[in-house]
């Protein structure tokens, strides 16, 4: 093998590996009996978040900061991919008590 | 008037303290369709107060507050019937389910002679002592009183709802000052 091939492909090795980058995860948020668990949550950017709301009340992930607010009604899931990194402390605007957080990483 | 003295007691506890309720539970326990009764009026008190609130209110913090009310009451009611369809349990009128539609619907006539601001503070105000007073009684009364046990965790649900509640009202509240 002449060394020019070999480091072609090792060119196209590392460029696969910038274009096709870790497979995104779906990580599970559970709200049940007026609780959301776990109370704090590590994403990437790209993951899928699937909201499960387990109970007979409607109700909300909403973030602080506005990035997102996903309605949930009563023992209905939702799902929403994330697109940006960052610390994100959300609650429920039917049940404010409700709170959690996301951590979004780059 | 021996008759009617219970009545009263029944409201002096109510309108007061939860540290009041407390004395009382152990000289009367309620019975599993009088739990029944007394948690399905105190739902359907705060489900006629937030439709009042839904038509009167101005401030939209407050108005989101009565929508809220109304859709978890009516949840809660909902299960309750149904749970006590399927125990076979027929709620049972007392002497404090009583009291307390007397006590809400006095409330409901002072509320409807406000209008602006001033109702909008006077119906939180009044949701922060009612959620108080119910939640108190659920806890120290109707809880640990209930035989059954899915009774028993509805309302353990419930109080957590209305402790959720309360605590919202008492933030509209300090909102509007």
């Amino acid at each position: 093998m002449k060394p020019g091939r070999l480091a072609s492909i090792a060119l196209a090795v590392v460029l696969l590996s910038i274009v096709v980058p870790a497979r995104a995860a779906t990580i599970q948020i559970t709200m049940e009996n007026l609780v959301v668990s776990p109370a704090e949550t590590s994403a990437k950017v790209g993951d899928t978040i699937e909201w499960i709301n387990k109970d007979v009340f409607a109700h909300t992930a909403t973030a602080k900061n506005g990035d997102f607010d996903v309605m949930l009604p009563a023992k209905k899931s939702a799902t929403s991919v994330l697109r940006k990194a960052g610390t994100v402390d959300y609650y429920c605007r039917y049940h404010p008590n409700m709170k959690a957080t996301l951590k979004v990483e780059p | 008037m021996f008759i009617r003295s219970s009545a009263a007691i029944a409201a002096a506890i109510l309108l007061s303290s939860p540290a009041l309720l407390q004395g009382a539970s152990a000289a009367e326990k309620p019975t599993d369709p009088q739990i029944a009764h007394i948690a399905y009026t105190a739902g359907v008190i705060d489900i006629n107060a937030a439709k009042q609130a839904q038509k009167k209110a101005k401030n939209k913090d407050v108005k989101a507050f009565a929508d809220d009310m109304l859709r978890d009451h009516e949840v809660v009611n909902k299960q309750a019937l149904a749970l006590v369809k399927k125990l076979n349990v027929t709620p049972e009128d007392n002497d404090t389910s009583r009291a307390l539609s007397k006590q809400a619907s006095d409330k409901l006539a002072e509320l409807d002679k406000l209008s602006g601001a001033a109702f909008d503070k006077a119906y939180v105000a009044n949701e922060v002592a009612y959620h108080k007073t119910v939640n108190g009684a659920l806890e120290t009364q109707l809880i640990p009183s209930a035989g059954n046990a899915e009774l028993k965790s509805l309302l353990q649900t419930g109080l957590k709802i209305f402790q959720g509640h309360q605590q919202h009202a008492e933030h509209v509240a300090a909102e509007l000052k």
